[in-house]
Formats: C-alpha cells, structure tokens, sequence
C-alpha cells in the first residue's frame, strides 16, 4: 500500500508561460490528459452548434406552416444536426473521456502510442471542419447546395448523382471518412493500452468497469468503422468513378448501402451509449458508497451486449420489405439485447439497494439517466415488435426514443462525468448551486420536449418534415415540443456560465474531492505529465478503498 | 408460410377475419386478470388523448395509429396494447424500486459512517436475468405470430391490385386491372362480411426510396427504386383517411402527401367508370387545350386522346376529380390552381415542376381548360 502513497506526485509551482507557449504546447501535445481535453472541448463546441441547428428546426417546426427556413435550409439542418451530434460530439466524448481517464484508471503513464492518439484527435478536428467547411465550399463547381442534406444516414440513391448534384455530399463522405480513420486509430490506440499497460495486480478480474466498457467499445468501433469506411468509398465510386453499387437506375442496390450503413449504424449507437454506462459504473458506486454490485455479471452483460450488438441492425430496415424470415430473426435479436441492458438497469440499482446516497451533481444526473434510460429502452422494445415497427418507423416516435437514449441516456451521464472528472482535470469544483439550476430546468425542458415529442409520432407525423397542415392533432404538441427547448437552452447557459465561472475561481477540488475509490484519485488534480511518480500495485478493485480502510480491504472479499 | 396460409383460408370464409374478430375484443389478445386492466387503462388514456385532441377536425383528419379501420392496422394495435401492458409493469416496477432507493437510501448529513459493502448476490444476478429472458420470449412469439398473420405475401384472387409509383415529390397510382391511373388519391372499396374486397398494393419507386404511409389503414411499406413491394390493407369503414411519404426523399418530402378516399362499392365502380372516360373535349376552352399542348406541359403530363403523353408528373385526363393539387399541398380549387401554375414554387418550394411564365391571358385560358378535364 506504500506505493501508493509514494505515487502521490505535487505538482511544482508553474511558470507563467506566454499566449504563443500556450499554443505551441497544446497543438504539439502527445499527453493523453490534453488530447482528452481537446476532445472534449471540441466535442462540446460542435454540441452547441448542433444544438443550435436544433433550436432553428424547433422554431420552424413550433407552429403547422411555418415559413421560418425554407425546405432546403431544413433538410441541411436535421443532416448536419445528427451527423454533428453522433460523430463529431458522440465519438470525441467517448474518445475524450477514453483518453483522460483509462491511464490513470490503469496505472499507466500515456496511452500506447501517444503520438498516433494526437494523429486521430487532429484527423477527428479535421474531419469535423471539413463537414462544416460545406457551408461555404459546398458550392463546389456546379453551384447546386451548400451544406449536404441527404440525411445523416445518406440514404441511396439520394446520395447519387442524379439526386445530390454539387459536392454536398461529397463534404459528408470525406469529413466522416477522415473522422473516422481517426476513430480506427484511437480506437486501437485504446485497447493496445489496456491489453498491455495495466499496472501489476490489475488482472482482468480487478480492471474498473469504466475501462472494461472502453475495451469493448474499442473493439466495436474498430468492426464496425470498416464497412462505412468501405460503403463510403462505395459511394464515391459511385459518384466519381462511374460505379453502380448503389445506382438503382443501373442495376444497383439501395437496400445494400442500408445494410452497410446499420451493420455500423447499431453498433454505432451501442459504441454512443457505452460511454454513458461507463461513467454511472464509476459515479453509482461512490455516491452509494458501496461497490458496483454484481461485477462479473456487468462485465458479462457489456461483453454480450457488445456481441449482440453486431446482430441487431436490420430493426432500422423492418420497412423496407425483408421477408418474414428476416423480420422475425431480427425481432429476437433486438428483443435479445434488451436483457444484458436490463441486467446492467438492475445492477445500479442494487449498488444503490442499501447505500446512502449522497445526491451530489453527479449523482443526480446519473439519477435521471436511469429513469430516462427505463423509458428508453421500453420504448426501444416497442420498435422491435416489427408490426408495431411498421407504424412508428420513420415517425417522430422514433425520434423521441433516440433523444431518449442520446440526451437521457448519454448527454446526462456526460454531465454527470463532467461534474465528477472537472475537479480532477482542473482541480477546482464545479458549484452545486449553479449546478443544481442547470439540473432541474435541463431536465425539465428535457422531458417536456421529448415525452412530448413521441405523441405527434403515435399520431402519424413523420419526421424530417419542415413543416405541416394544421389540424392533424399535431399543433399543440409541437408547440410544447419547441417550448422545452427553450426551457433546455436557459439550464444550458447556467451550464456554460458554471464552467467559466468555476475555472476562473472554483473551490480548490484536493486530490480526492468525492472520497473515491479509483487510481485517478490518488494522484494530484491536475495530474502531472506522468500521472503517477511511481506505478501503483493494486490488490482489488478498489485500490483507495484498501487504503483507506485497512482493517476491512476488499482484496479479502473479491 | 404455412401460418399465413391458414390465415388467408380462415379469412377468405364467409365469418369475419380472426384479425378482425380480436380487433372487436379491443385488443385484449392474449391476456387475462391484471394485465387485462392495465391494457384497458392504457388504451383508455391514449384514446382519450387522441379524441381530445381530434375534437376540432372532421372524423379522420388525424391519421392515429390507434383508430384503425383496417385488419393490418387493426392488428397492429392489437399487439402494441400488449406491448404496453408490459411495458407499463416493467416501467412502473423498476422506477418504483428507483424512487424507493433514492428516497429510503439518501444519505443523512448526520451520518458519516459508510454503509454494508455488499459485493453481489449470484442468486439475484440470475433471477433478474431469467424473468426479463421469460418477458422476451413472450414479446418475441406475439410478434412473431403477428409479422406471419400480417405481414402480404401473396395476392388473394378475389383482391383489388393497386400499382403505386412514388416520385419526386408525388404518388402515381395504377389499377393495372381496370385500366384506371391517378394520383396522390388512392380510391378503395369498402370491405364488409360476405363482401370482401381486399386491396393489395405493389410499391415501386421511379427515382429514391419514399415510403408508404396511411396509419389507419395499414403500417407503413417503404417504396424502394429497382424492388417491388408488396402491402395490403382492407378498409371496413368508409370515408377520407391520410398520411403522408414517411420516409425522407428530397426538398419536398413534408409534402409528398397521400389520401385514401374509401367508397361504398357501388359508388367505387361509379369512380372507375368514371376515370375509365377519355378525357372531356369542351369546345369552349379550345384556346386553352392549344395552350398546353404548345408549351411544355405535355412533356410532362398526360391528357388522355391528346398528344400530351409526358410520364413525369400526375396524369391530367381527369384532374378536377382530386382534391388536391401538389401531392396535397394546396386544395384544388380555381384559384389554387391557378396560382399553382403561374408559380408551383409558391404552394411548394422546390417542386419539380418549372413555371411556365405564361402572361396572364394563356393562364387564364390553361385553367379554364384544367377545370374542365373532370
């Protein structure tokens, strides 16, 4: 226990470095500690401006024939809204929060290879600002579209040339592809440095959940990137290269560039939402103040929700026209997949079962994910009973269940990490005050807006529309649908306002604010460039806690 | 296969459909005691939200997946109120446990001491796997049995054959066997004990995916270029029901909307007699005819005995018996369609359709010979 004492490392009184040294320090870094923080920065920049496209489709959609945005302008909008979230803000949060806590979790120093983890934070960065450069260079040579509005899963053949004239399309395939090279990498990167770097006695049996999740999600990206990566080299053929996979006019398949695109699309969503489970494994524990129950059965849980994720993506294709057969095999493998998840719902909550909760930030938010992640995966059940999937497919039920997953699911719980990383990474506390007003009036417009927004579905409104007739049903619940948003926009701002705020002049965080039980807490906050003096050894799951309690260590129980 | 047949051969006798008979039992397939309630309850407080709301309109102007008229529909709705039976225990039970944690297990600011480490129970760990693996299976054969009863495979012969054609942004219709073609208005007979008249549609597609969508008549079928589905539906009521395109095509997929007008049987063979007619030859608006049979109209649309032949837009022969005009985006009406064709970019921006820049005399001449193409 000792050592781990001796890797307590004081950070030295920092020099005053100037604007230029600054920079030069951040775009040249290999540290996995600022790479983590660029990633999650970036990520939340391009979260406000997704969420901004946001705020313009609810003002256009908050009355029946609105003229706020023309056509166009709209379907521009929903595309980049979700290829903005789910790659540009999904992917680098899962990347940030990857990168930030796994060597520390582990004991390590940096990830595996430092210099390929800033090579695929620089391609993600650039990817995304190619994708968004479609505003102005969209143009192109043929003067038709700016930014691309095929949707963010680019259906064929409105992908085609016939269809998606100009380089609109173009902007999506190769911001994503470039983005996603980056993914590749940092994705190997990752599960290189937990199959190797573990500090000794971290055996696979004592390796925290958070970075068991990350190594399942790493191998998910690393099967599924390969065949968008391939779809959209597909594409481009198509487009460039006089290619006919997916030209219907000459033979060609739309149904095929579905397949593709699911068969990473699902897992994709899985690779979004491990993240989130990751997070509460780690903040449900220490605010119950008791270990995560039933270890081995979250590791099998996520293990088998990572493999049954591979085989659940025609549920996004239950409209196209499968044959029986199909339909009903991938009924039951959706309805399959509910079980480890459900398993995963219980084991919180028996890791509350017995605490004594304290309800700090983080734990209020991992509060309302679990209420909102029942309802989400309820409502996920519902669309893969295939007959039921034929009504609500494509309809703003759909679109209120994955707000659900994403902003219940994920968005909460990366507030909930930000509440409980941002002293480590800063070593200032966020406040709760300003924090509690961000919870409560999120949350609210958050429910407001999305419980809503699964009515208008049941009720027949498809989505991707930009506007509608009156007298449908649909009015007034569009109207409450765009008023929670601006209710999710003013707790925003106390958000913003809280981490300026606190970065200027927080409380002092210590190097153990929350009395925690992982290695990231037994090193300063901020940690130095080498995270720890000394490697830990660690003898359970819960190398703090051994420390701390010395007469009752875990080691004897595990 | 072998379920499906069974299901035709019992629905082609002369009782009712086993579909349709479940229907009429509300939609408590499946259940008894509890759960029988909890649906009740459930589909009370949908329907009442639905009514409330479609108090202002006429009867169908809300396409409420759970107001079906038709077997498809209906057995839709009947699998989801067992699905959210369940999902009404399952919710209720784990937000319960939920809020019983959050509130028995808070912790007190006069309690520093930390509680019981409990690291697992292997009994429990297998008790909340099973139960939910048990759920599954339940949910997994009622949508199994279902997807076999509903989902078209063959075309019955006695069926009604409807060829739907989605565009860019508007829905040809085809009765390959009557020889009638429109659009954006799909006419069906209604189907009632002892008559049948099943509709059986062929979906095909001339440029990208769209996706066929009337909710109270049947779930939706997308509408997929180089494929052929097939959907079917079996109206028992008559009167207008909508939907709309459901899945995203281009600018003006918000308004590639879609209309069943269902016809008792006798006024259903009137129509088809009706649009079998050529189309009507009225002296009186001859500068108009020779208006659009000069301009480029007749490149794109088709006048029955006339040179117009064009098979991208809507077949004119007989257009003033729709509605609407724009697959749904403006009622058909002098005016509109006359504001329609000086500028389709104004009812619908994006529209395909170019404006033709005629003066306000060949307008109003082309109009006057529209309104008489009934």
């Amino acid at each position: 226990m000792t050592v781990l004492e001796e890797g307590i490392a004081r950070p030295h009184a920092p020099e005053r470095a100037s604007a230029w040294e600054v920079v030069h320090d951040w775009v040249t870094t290999v540290d996995h500690k600022k790479l983590g923080v660029m990633y999650i920065s970036s990520a939340l920049v391009f979260f406000l401006i997704a969420g901004f496209e946001a705020t313009l489709m609810r003002i256009q959609l908050a009355v029946p024939n609105n003229d706020f945005l023309p056509p166009n302008t709209f379907n521009r909008l929903f595309t980049m809204h979700g290829t903005t979230m789910v790659f540009l803000v999904g992917m680098p949060m899962f990347f940030g929060f990857a990168n930030y806590l796994t060597p520390l979790m582990i004991g390590a120093r940096d990830l595996a290879f430092p210099r390929m983890n800033a090579f695929g934070f620089w391609l993600f960065l650039f990817g995304g600002i190619l994708l968004y450069f479609s505003f102005l260079g969209g143009d192109g040579l043929y003067g038709a579209g700016t930014a691309p509005d095929v949707g963010w899963f680019a259906y064929a053949p409105l992908t085609g040339k016939a269809f998606s004239r100009g380089n609109s399309t173009d902007y999506w395939i190769l911001g994503i592809l470039v983005s996603g090279f980056g993914s590749t990498g940092t994705a190997l990167n990752l599960a290189a440095t937990i199959l190797t770097m573990r500090c000794p006695g971290m055996t696979w049996g004592k390796l925290p959940l958070f970075v068991w999740l990350m190594l399942v999600n790493c191998l998910l990206t690393l099967i599924i990137l390969t065949p968008l990566t391939a779809a959209q080299v597909m594409l481009l053929f198509d487009r460039y290269l006089g290619a006919h996979f997916f030209d219907t006019q000459a033979g060609g398949s739309a149904v095929l560039w579905q397949h593709f695109f699911w068969f990473f699309g699902h897992p994709e969503v899985y690779v979004l939402i491990l993240p989130a489970f990751a997070m509460a494994n780690e903040i449900v524990p220490v605010f119950s103040r008791k270990p995560l129950f039933g270890y081995p059965f979250m590791v099998g849980a996520t293990v088998l929700i990572g493999f049954i994720s591979l085989s659940v993506w025609a549920h996004h294709m239950f409209v196209v026209g499968l044959s029986p057969a199909a339909n009903t095999f991938f009924t039951l493998s959706t309805m399959a997949i509910a079980v480890p998840t459900g398993i995963k719902i219980f084991n919180w909550l028996g890791t509350m079962w017995g605490g004594k909760i304290r309800f700090k930030m983080p734990m209020l938010w991992c509060t309302a994910f679990l209420f909102s992640f029942v309802i989400a995966g309820l409502t996920g059940v519902m669309l893969a009973v295939v007959p039921w999937d034929w009504q609500l497919s494509d309809s703003y039920f759909v679109v209120a269940h994955f707000h659900f997953v994403l902003i219940g699911g994920l968005l909460f719980n990366i507030f909930a990490a930000i509440y409980y990383w941002f002293p480590k990474v800063t070593g200032r506390m966020l406040d709760e005050k300003l924090g509690r007003l961000h919870f409560w009036i999120f949350a609210t417009g958050f429910y407001l807006t999305f419980t809503t927004m699964h009515f208008p579905g049941l009720l027949g409104m498809p989505r991707r529309i930009y506007t509608y007739e009156a007298g449908r049903g649909w009015d007034t619940l569009n109207l409450i649908t765009s008023l929670g948003v601006a209710v999710q926009l003013v707790g925003l701002t106390f958000f913003l306002w809280n981490v300026v705020r606190s970065l200027l002049k927080g409380d002092p965080a210590g190097d153990d604010p929350w009395d925690a039980w992982t290695l990231e807490w037994s090193t300063t906050s901020p940690p130095p460039e080498y995270n720890f003096e000394q490697i830990p050894v660690v003898h359970s799951r819960r190398p703090l806690w051994d420390l701390k309690h010395p007469e009752d260590p875990d080691w004897r129980y595990e | 296969m072998q379920g499906w047949n069974v299901a035709r051969a019992r629905m082609t006798s002369a009782s009712a459909s086993p579909i349709a008979k479940r229907c009429r039992r509300s939609g408590r397939l499946h259940l008894t005691g509890a759960a029988r309630t909890t649906v009740s309850a459930v589909a009370t407080c949908v329907l009442q939200a639905a009514h409330a709301l479609a108090a202002d309109g006429p009867v169908n102007a809300i396409p409420n997946m759970f107001a079906p008229v038709s077997p498809p529909a209906e057995g839709i709705r009947s699998l989801s109120f067992l699905v959210m039976a369940i999902a009404a225990g399952i919710f209720v039970t784990v937000t319960a446990v939920l809020f019983w944690c959050v509130w028995r297990y808070r912790a007190r600011s006069d309690d520093e001491h930390e509680p019981p480490q409990v690291y697992g129970s292997n009994q429990i760990e297998w008790s909340w796997t099973i139960v939910p693996v048990l759920i599954v299976l339940v949910l997994f054969l009622a949508t199994a049995r279902t997807i076999n009863e509903l989902q078209a495979s063959d075309v019955p012969p006695e069926a009604l054959r409807v060829t739907i054609v989605g565009h860019q942004w508007w829905w040809e219709i085809k009765y390959p066997d009557l020889g009638v073609v429109t659009a954006n208005e799909l006419h069906l007979p209604v189907s009632r004990d002892g008559a049948r008249r099943p509709t059986y549609l062929h979906l095909e597609s001339a440029d990208v995916i769209h996706s066929f969508w009337l909710p109270q008549l049947s779930g939706k079928t997308d509408v997929v270029p180089n494929r052929r589905n097939l959907m079917w539906m079996e109206p028992n009521q008559t009167g207008v029901f909508l939907g709309q395109c459901a899945e995203y095509c281009g600018t003006q997929h918000a308004k590639m909307l879609l209309r069943a007008i269902v016809h008792e049987p006798a006024e259903f063979d009137g129509w088809v007699a009706a649009q079998k007619k050529p189309a009507a030859v009225v002296d009186t608006v001859a500068a108009g005819r020779a208006v659009f049979q000069s301009t480029a109209c007749i490149n794109c649309h088709t006048v029955d005995g006339t040179n117009a032949n064009g098979r991208f837009g809507p077949d004119l022969t007989h257009l003033m018996s729709r509605t609407t005009i724009g697959s749904g985006a403006a009622a058909n009406t002098p005016e509109n369609l006359r504001a329609w064709i000086d500028s389709p970019d104004h009812f619908k921006p994006g529209v395909l359709m170019p404006a033709m820049k005629l003066d306000d005399g060949d307008l109003d001449e082309l109009t006057a010979y529209l309104l008489t193409l009934k």
